[in-house]
């Protein structure tokens, strides 16, 4: 509590609290804040891209580097290259407990590289550049990975125009939920969600 | 360690289980192994003194492998203490150390760049050799490759690049020689050539350690045949070494040999008196579940003996059967152990075994064996044949091939191929004498040997088509094999694309199942679930449950180990993965194997324990969840359901208070599956009684209303198998189960649904209350309806239905009424044993009427009847016997025609030598009907009736005794066959008859004994055998037959003693 005082915090949340798309109860948003200030060392700092992705890993063990980067644009909403707590507490909200299509939009935020409302060809060609293990040459490689893009393409693309749209992809998702992480993990496994939720809940947390 | 070495030795002669996919391959448990092991021990071992240029060679990549050893244990000038790990100071290159070993938790880490690094740390490991060398090689399944660079990887077909690197080589030195002749000398590139060289030299030695090692193992399968002292104390030490207190880590408890300890100087451990039969040693076990084990090393294999007595004798008699390895034996004997082994290296072994034992059992599933029994011929004496070859390089060649496991081999189940290995090894064995054997086949043997490669696989690829429809390969196949491609070399993310897509095939279609096991993606979908990735799991989980509705596939599923991890599954917090697991565990186990390796893993006790869902009133996704995993449970238990061992086990599990709860559930959907794992389970007679008693008839019978046509039909057979107990039946009436049955008798287009209905129908009409219920509901006129055209699963019950209502006389005029003798009489000429039983019975109850007999009569019945008794199977010839007789009692001139059918008489009386009781008793029971026509009796005289009874009077039988007193009764009464009986012995046996507990017994023997006693000779037997007492109670029975025969007798011999006593006074 040294870093931050009681009415602040219970400002924030209470504040925070009021949002819709924010599903926390107010003992977890408290709880975050509180978090978000020890690491940031007070409540009206931000959050940099660099300590966001040490969280990422530490607490939900990913490891991509495109992807973590990406997650941290889908929390970033203003785009300045840092995060507010009010920004941390929401993001964390879709991250952690976003009904469906929250989450079907948030991956689809995550995995539009470019922010064009598009995931192209290229984005795919990227963002699974690292899904299959090196066996054989340069080539082979670029070759296969441009194959599992056709691959999805055939299955998500429904309006065949070789790039998928918010449509195409939440249509293909919610035929087939396990394709909602389709192009890379940016959600975390269910046993470190909950072991992070619980740790919410708990009196005293390990932040 | 490892080192070294043999790429092909390894890839081919060593026993990988089938678990292969990434590193994650497993070195089998064989003992052809452990002398691979040792042989690659011994090569590492002095390495260094011999090729000391070499061993300094740097790898290309490091071998990196969880070794036993601490890295205390190794100090080697240049290394370099860090925090507890030992790294050398030289590099390979930036930051890779030659040698580097870390602690990590209770494994160490290692990671060698040179030879001579791996010596050390062998050297290190002291007696942990073996097992440090199994981990190198489990981690690094082609340590050439790492050695000497990708290029010297291990490849199937012709390895040419040893040829490439020479000429490479020698390119280099040219074009050296060239520049030193033109400039300077290069000397960089001197050392590249140098090292080059080094290379070369390095991977020549390899070559020919692998040369060694297959030769060796060749030498070693060939003379693999009996137990030696020496093998078996190999294996015994093995065990030691897995044993031990903890029950999670270990395989045994404890295993030793038994005895004083005193070995022979033969290295037997058996007394001498007991090696003379082959024994070798005595071997104690105590496994973690169980008795004690008492095995016995024979020559011939290892097996059980009766253990010790009191006194410490051994008791060596041999139990069950002989195993070729004591690990095969103890998996056999020890679920425990069975785990535990397959945790740690084996598990392709056991199914192996199983599969073998299977084919030696009659198996109940045919599909079982069919792809086996094939080829198995072909390859034993393809292998008979090599054996008979020179040694050499052809037969490298031939090892090469035999060992190599193509795609095709590990799709199909690495144990179909290893089996034939076995078979053979056994047939080696009994031709020890003459090893060099002739082929009986020389040209044959030059064919399969010629093209050694392809000619096997083609032998593959035919087997293979046998089952395809079409012989081109369709475009799905590439396309899958595509998939299965990302499958193994993709992280989760592409895996889970791979694994989208392949869901888009049509996989209910036999072409693409297919493909999918052809292209090695079962093992690779079967090893997804081994991981830590629920989504893997779940893509995988739901393309195997779709293509295990094929039956190869289901089989190649459990060969692959998939049971076993799909029951690990049930137990996941995931309700989506544990009902897939279910689902899919209910497709596979349709053959017996499957549903004994289910029940082996604990999978019952888990199944059961998804049935346990809470019965909500209120629909939330939540409820309709475990409702879901309660349906998928019960889905996988129906299908475990078929096999004996399985109902007694789920009862065990407390399964049955649980389907009873479900029973009461209100979906369609959940109820299908539970009562059809209730009608298969109500085969035994404790689920019966469960039944019965937890109130599931009620729930049956309400849901033989119900709009499904499969529910009603479960409903009605589990009622069927259940109404063979009396109270079940009451209780079927009165929740007022009759009339649904009946009205099921409109569903003549469902044949399955008709069968059970009127099996059901049948069996309640056992109960006199019952059939006048269905008499009411007019069941006799629908069931005669259905005599005609239908299929004789369902004529068996109606026929078998209309035999129990015909028990009832107003019903008798029914059948005729209805038209029902006609067809009845026209079935007797069927085959069907099981409705022949039926219609026998029936048209005999129906016979018991005149005017049905009248009918009977003129289509020609009783000779139809008279011909089953000709038929091999006795309950048919018993049911034709009883139904005879009251075609006799009713027929008009019933002796004429009985003699009218030529052999007749012959062949009843020739049925008295059956074995059967109720055909004798039935037979008796013609005889004494026959026998009320005097020419007729006449005739079977002639053929020895009496001497045939005679010998049948010694019997305890009730029922037997009751009709044979009674054609004894009846066939006095012709010439002088009272004093025949009498010879025969007949008498003094009939006399204890009336110590029975049987009131008819004690009528017809009374009358027996009245006409026997028409002969003095008989009545001083039966007076010396105490009949007067017995009889005089008799004289006092409320039965007025009993009565007056008891009189009569008595009179007769009081008659006999008056006479005696005049003659001697006058």
């Amino acid at each position: 509590m040294s870093v931050i005082k009681r009415q602040d915090l219970a400002k924030c949340s209470e504040k925070l609290l009021k949002r819709k798309e924010c599903k926390f109860e107010k003992q977890e948003i408290e709880k975050l804040i509180t978090m978000f200030a020890n690491i940031t060392g007070g409540l009206n700092n931000k959050l940099d891209r660099t300590k966001f992705r040490d969280i990422l890993h530490i607490s939900f063990n990913m490891t991509d580097d495109i992807l973590m980067d990406r997650v941290f644009r889908a929390f970033d909403q203003d785009s300045d290259n840092y995060l507010t707590h009010e920004e941390w507490v929401l993001g964390l909200s879709t991250f952690l407990k976003g009904a469906q299509d929250d989450k079907i939009k948030y991956c689809f935020i995550v995995y539009d590289l470019n922010g064009d409302g598009w995931i192209s060809r290229e984005e795919m060609f990227q963002l699974l550049k690292t899904s299959i293990l090196k066996h054989s040459s340069e080539e082979d490689q670029d070759e296969n990975i441009k194959e599992l893009v056709e691959l999805i393409l055939k299955k998500m693309d429904h309006d065949h125009d070789s790039r998928l749209s918010m449509s195409d992809f939440k249509q293909a998702v919610e035929a087939e939920i396990l394709l909602l992480e389709a192009f890379g993990p940016c959600l975390p496994s269910p046993k470190l969600r909950d072991a992070f939720l619980q740790e919410l809940t708990q009196e005293q947390g390990k932040f | 360690v490892y080192t070294s070495v043999m790429g092909q030795a390894l890839q081919r002669a060593a026993q990988w289980t089938s678990a292969k996919g990434g590193s994650g391959g497993k070195l089998e448990f064989t003992k052809l192994n452990e002398e691979l092991l040792n042989s690659i021990i011994q090569y590492v071992d002095g390495f260094g003194a011999k090729y000391a240029d070499e061993s300094k060679l740097v790898f290309k990549k490091p071998l990196t492998w969880q070794t036993t050893v601490s890295p205390d244990a190794i100090s080697a000038p240049g290394l370099e203490d860090r925090g507890g790990d030992k790294i050398s100071e030289a590099k390979a290159d930036k930051d890779q150390p030659l040698f580097s070993i870390k602690r990590d938790g209770s494994d160490n880490e290692c990671s060698a760049m040179t030879m001579e690094y791996c010596e050390q740390v062998l050297r290190a490991s002291g007696d942990k050799k073996m097992i440090e060398i199994r981990a190198c090689l489990e981690a690094n399944r082609d340590p050439v490759a790492n050695m000497l660079g990708e290029r010297f990887a291990t490849v199937e077909g012709d390895d040419n690049s040893i040829f490439r690197f020479i000429e490479e080589i020698t390119k280099e030195i040219e074009q050296l020689a060239k520049q030193h002749a033109e400039n300077e000398g290069n000397t960089e590139k001197q050392e590249e050539i140098e090292e080059k060289k080094l290379v070369l030299k390095m991977r020549l030695i390899l070559l020919r350690l692998d040369q060694q090692l297959l030769n060796q193992s060749i030498a070693q399968i060939t003379k693999d045949v009996r137990l030696t002292p020496i093998m078996v104390d190999g294996e015994v030490t093995i065990l030691q070494e897995l044993s031990g207190d903890d029950e999670r880590k270990h395989v045994l408890e404890t295993i030793d040999f038994w005895g004083d300890g005193y070995i022979f100087k033969n290295g037997c451990r058996a007394p001498p008196q007991r090696q003379l039969h082959g024994d070798i040693a005595y071997i104690e076990v105590r496994p973690f579940d169980g008795n004690m084990l008492y095995i016995t090393a024979n020559t011939s294999g290892y097996y059980l003996n009766k253990g010790p007595d009191n006194r410490g004798d051994m008791n060596y008699e041999k139990e069950g059967d002989a195993y070729r390895e004591l690990v095969t034996l103890l998996k056999d004997k020890s679920a425990h152990f069975t785990e535990m082994i397959d945790k740690q290296e084996f598990h392709l072994k056991v199914q192996e075994k199983d599969d073998y034992m299977d084919a030696r059992r009659v198996e109940e599933d045919d599909d079982d064996r069919e792809s086996t029994a094939g080829y198995r011929p072909d390859r034993s004496k393809q292998k008979a044949e090599e054996d008979s070859k020179d040694k050499g390089q052809k037969q490298k060649a031939q090892k090469k091939k035999k060992l190599e496991p193509s795609l095709k081999w590990k799709a199909l189940g690495m144990e179909e191929y290893q089996e034939p290995d076995k078979r053979e090894t056994q047939k080696l064995k009994k031709k020890k004498t003459s090893p060099r054997m002739k082929t009986k086949t020389p040209v044959d043997a030059e064919d399969s040997f010629s093209e050694s490669s392809t000619e096997s696989e083609e032998e593959e690829e035919a087997v293979e088509r046998r089952s395809e429809t079409n012989a081109d390969l369709p475009s799905e196949y590439w396309q899958i094999q595509k998939l299965v491609k990302y499958l193994k070399g993709g992280n989760q993310t592409a895996t889970i694309i791979a694994l989208c897509s392949m869901r888009d095939f049509n996989l209910a279609q036999e072409t693409c199942q297919l493909a999918i096991r052809d292209v090695g993606g079962l093992e690779v979908l079967i090893n997804l679930l081994d991981t830590e990735e629920v989504k893997c799991k779940i893509g995988s989980l739901k393309i195997l449950k779709e293509i295990s509705r094929n039956t190869q596939i289901r089989r190649a599923i459990a060969d692959l180990g998939g049971l076993q991890t799909m029951v690990k599954i049930l137990r996941d917090p995931d309700k989506d993965l544990k009902c897939l697991a279910a689902e899919t565990i209910a497709n596979v186990a349709k053959f017996r194997r499957a549903r004994r390796t289910v029940r082996q893993h604990g999978g019952i006790k888990k199944l059961v324990g998804l049935l346990d869902c809470p019965i909500v009133s209120a629909t939330s996704p939540e409820a309709d969840k475990d409702a879901e995993v309660a349906r998928s449970g019960a889905l996988a238990l129906w299908s475990c359901s078929k096999s004996k061992k399985n109902k007694e086990a789920m009862r065990k599990a407390g399964a049955i208070p649980l389907l009873a709860k479900l029973l009461k559930s209100p979906n369609e959907n959940m109820l299908i599956p539970v009562v059809g794992t209730l009608q298969e389970c109500a085969s035994e007679p404790s689920y019966r009684l469960a039944i019965r008693t937890e109130g599931m008839i009620e729930d049956l019978v309400k849901n033989l209303k119900s709009q499904s046509d499969e529910l009603q039909m479960h409903c009605a057979s589990a009622i069927f198998k259940c109404a063979e107990e009396k109270e079940t039946r009451d209780l079927v009436r009165q929740y007022g189960g009759l009339d649904p049955l009946v009205s099921l008798l409109q569903k003549t287009e469902n044949k399955e649904l008709l069968a059970a209905a009127t099996g059901a129908i049948w069996k309640c009409a056992i109960s006199p209350e019952n059939v006048t219920r269905f008499q009411e509901l007019r069941a006799i006129e629908q069931l005669v309806g259905l005599l005609n055209d239908q299929p004789e699963e369902v004529l068996v019950n109606v026929v078998g239905g209309l035999g129990e209502l015909a028990k009832d006389p107003p019903n008798r005029m029914l059948v005729r009424k209805a038209g029902g003798i006609p067809p009845l009489v026209n079935l007797l000429t069927g085959t069907n044993q099981a409705l022949l039983v039926n219609v026998t019975r029936a048209v005999g109850q129906c016979a018991e009427e005149q005017d049905n007999m009248v009918i009977i009569d003129k289509l020609d019945g009783v000779r139809l009847l008279w011909s089953l008794l000709k038929n091999q199977n006795p309950d048919v010839q018993a049911s034709a016997a009883w139904a005879i007789c009251p075609c006799i009692e009713n027929a008009k001139d019933a002796g004429e025609m009985v003699r009218s059918f030529v052999g007749g008489l012959e062949l009843i009386v020739s049925l008295l030598k059956s074995d059967h009781r109720e055909v004798l008793a039935s037979v008796c029971a013609a005889i004494a009907n026959i026998a009320k026509d005097e020419e007729n009796l006449a005739v079977i005289t002639d053929h020895g009736v009496v001497p045939m009874l005679a010998r049948l009077t010694n019997t305890v039988d009730d029922k037997l005794r009751r009709h044979l007193a009674e054609a004894i009764a009846r066939c006095c009464n012709w010439g002088n066959n009272r004093t025949a009986f009498g010879r025969e012995g007949a008498v003094a046996p009939l006399v204890k008859y009336l110590k029975s507990q049987d009131e008819n017994v004690h009528r017809s023997t009374a009358r027996a004994l009245y006409q026997l006693s028409k002969n003095p000779e008989n009545c001083i037997t039966m007076h010396e055998a105490g009949v007067v007492q017995p009889l005089m109670k008799m004289v006092g029975s409320q039965d007025e037959d009993l009565q007056e025969a008891s009189a009569g007798c008595i009179g007769n011999i009081r008659r006999l003693a008056l006479a005696n006593e005049k003659a001697r006074y006058s």
